[in-house]
């Protein structure tokens, strides 16, 4: 569905992701681990297009990405989340769904400008539409409050309701348990499950806590200094011994 | 909610029959009719210039710019054409609107101080090409251009202008120039062109500025370039950062407030300037985000205000 060939990133003199191969199938749960400073968010950055590649190419749908806007990727079908949460801070917490909600729904400038039919139709059923995936996440009795006044786990939650508000086949989560407590983190796994099944989705994830990683992925790429240096199943990646020397050996 | 707007028809028109009255007795003396017209004009200015740099956060300066394109196109149009007003005004708006796209497209590219720099030269470019066309008349402008706006014609564009603004903010694209604003990457990646909308934004604001040109120039009879100098711009600037980055109303209660001040300073020459600098500082000192900060001053909040006090009252 979406695969990767030998694409690289350069900065300067540093190859943040090099000769990268990935490779995702439809459906699928696939986590991508690494130190820090291995790269993993610059493939993000590169898959929805806000970095360009050095070379290589990207392949989504047998049609490549190299060379679209971000937005335009969006609309193809890709959506994310941030690692360090962006969202629009002073727009409430509906209003932020409905702009994701913005290309698949959007009304004609007249209507606005006027206040015609189209503009209230329009509005209404991004509403509805927003309203329901707020309450699928359980975000709905906030959706008049500040984006910035939410606490931080529900900051995080709806960043991923945005995300799926853009309508995407594949969602890119980029560390989606950052900061969170353990609890947190089991709650948030059984929401991408849920998720997963309930927008057929194949779902790419940036993780560092390996529980939530080994928990729900299929397969896991390992990334070091741009590089794969392991692929495979949870329990495959467990007993490597790159990995294990690479990224695992502080913890085991 | 329709009772609201009803009520604020009413007092829209009630606004308009009164002082249409006021100028007819003879109670508005011609001084503070120079003044309401100001008035109506910085509304327009600063209200469009929000657009830009208040809802979609990009500090532009080019303002006086439009507002000539518009002020000598129409100019040309009602003298030497002689074509009708409303036509005119129009046709002045829509050349700052093109305007606006030719020069946004190239500099919106640009961020922050370097975007400023960038639309303060163009629109320093605009005044002067206008300076070297003699059919327009130079450095010396245009004169004798006949006094079409009165009362209703700047009411009613400024009027349209807040309307517009305001249901343009209110809407999906309006949204998305405030996400634009919030967090450019954010919005590109949540499905939002963001060229677009900030050409979108930059060009309708100089819509608007090329109206509040339009009606400039047939009120004070004469235009030239040097009324359209980048001091101009820094003015409207000025009304927005005091009214507030993002507040329709706020930028109307500012452009109403820094014209009163300016009139009631009038006498006192050089040292007007100094206490309008002065009124400025401190009001950044005590509240650097503006008048009303990025609310909207609405009836809403009048009641629960009132519901408070009488709150208090009781305690």
């Amino acid at each position: 569905m979406l695969r990767t060939e030998r694409l690289t990133r350069t900065f300067g003199g540093l190859a943040a992701v090099s000769n990268l191969d990935l490779n995702l199938r439809q459906g699928e749960l696939v986590g991508l681990i690494g130190p820090n400073g291995a790269g993993k968010t610059t493939v993000f950055n590169l898959l929805t297009g806000v970095y360009h590649p050095s070379s290589g190419d990207i392949i989504f749908e047998n049609e490549s990405l190299v060379g679209h806007k971000p937005f335009q990727i969006t609309a193809k079908g890709l959506a994310r989340t941030f690692q360090n949460i962006r969202l629009f801070e002073s727009l409430s917490v509906l209003e932020n769904v409905k702009i994701a909600l913005h290309w698949h729904s959007r009304y004609s400038l007249f209507s606005a400008l006027f206040r015609l039919k189209g503009f209230y139709a329009g509005e209404e059923k991004m509403t509805a539409e927003a309203l329901r995936l707020l309450e699928l996440f359980n975000l709905d009795h906030k959706k008049d409050e500040l984006a910035k006044n939410l606490p931080y786990g529900e900051q995080r939650r709806l960043e991923i309701v945005r995300a799926i508000a853009a309508k995407p086949k594949i969602l890119l989560l980029d560390e989606p348990a950052a900061g969170m407590n353990p609890q947190e983190t089991q709650d948030l796994m059984a929401l991408i499950q849920k998720v997963r099944k309930l927008f057929n989705l194949t779902i790419l994830l940036i993780e560092h806590d390996m529980s939530l990683v080994m928990g729900i992925c299929e397969r896991i790429y390992v990334l070091d200094y741009g590089k794969v240096i392991a692929q495979g199943t949870p329990a495959e990646i467990k007993n490597n011994k790159r990995v294990i020397e690479a990224y695992l050996g502080e913890e085991a | 909610m329709k009772r609201n707007n009803i009520l604020v028809g009413i007092l829209l028109l009630a606004l308009y029959l009164i002082v249409e009255l006021g100028i007819r007795t003879g109670i508005i003396e011609p001084f503070q009719q120079v003044n309401l017209f100001l008035m109506g004009i910085n509304i327009i200015l600063a209200v469009s210039l929000n657009l830009i740099v208040g809802f979609t956060g990009q500090l532009a300066l080019g303002h006086a710019g439009f507002m000539a394109v518009g002020a000598y196109v129409s100019a040309v149009l009602t003298l030497k054409l002689g074509q009708p007003y409303l036509l005119a005004i129009f046709a002045g708006a829509f050349a700052a609107l093109i305007m606006g796209i030719i020069i946004g497209l190239p500099t919106l590219r640009l961020k922050g101080d370097y975007l400023a720099i960038a639309t303060l030269g163009f629109g320093e470019i605009i005044r002067g090409i206008i300076v070297n066309i003699d059919y327009i008349g130079g450095a010396a402008g245009i004169n004798g251009i006949p006094k079409y706006t009165n009362w209703t014609w700047l009411y009613l564009f400024t009027l349209f202008t807040i309307f517009a603004v305001k249901n343009f903010v209110n809407s999906t694209h309006g949204r998305a120039c405030i996400a634009i604003r919030d967090n450019e990457i954010a919005a590109e990646t949540m499905g939002i062109n963001t060229t677009y909308y900030k050409v979108l934004a930059f060009s309708l604001g100089a819509f608007f500025a090329g109206i509040a040109g339009a009606l400039y120039a047939h009120y004070f009879f004469l235009i030239q370039p040097v009324t359209f100098s980048m001091q101009k711009s820094f003015d409207a600037l000025v009304m927005v950062v005091f009214g507030g980055l993002g507040s329709i109303t706020g930028s109307i209660l500012a452009a109403i407030a820094v014209t009163f001040l300016n009139a009631a300073l009038i006498n006192l020459g050089a040292l007007r300037m100094v206490i309008y600098a002065m009124l400025l500082v401190i009001i950044m000192v005590f509240r650097p985000q503006g008048l009303l900060g990025t609310k909207e001053f609405t009836f809403r909040t009048l009641l629960r205000l009132k519901e408070r006090g009488t709150a208090n009252a009781k305690d």
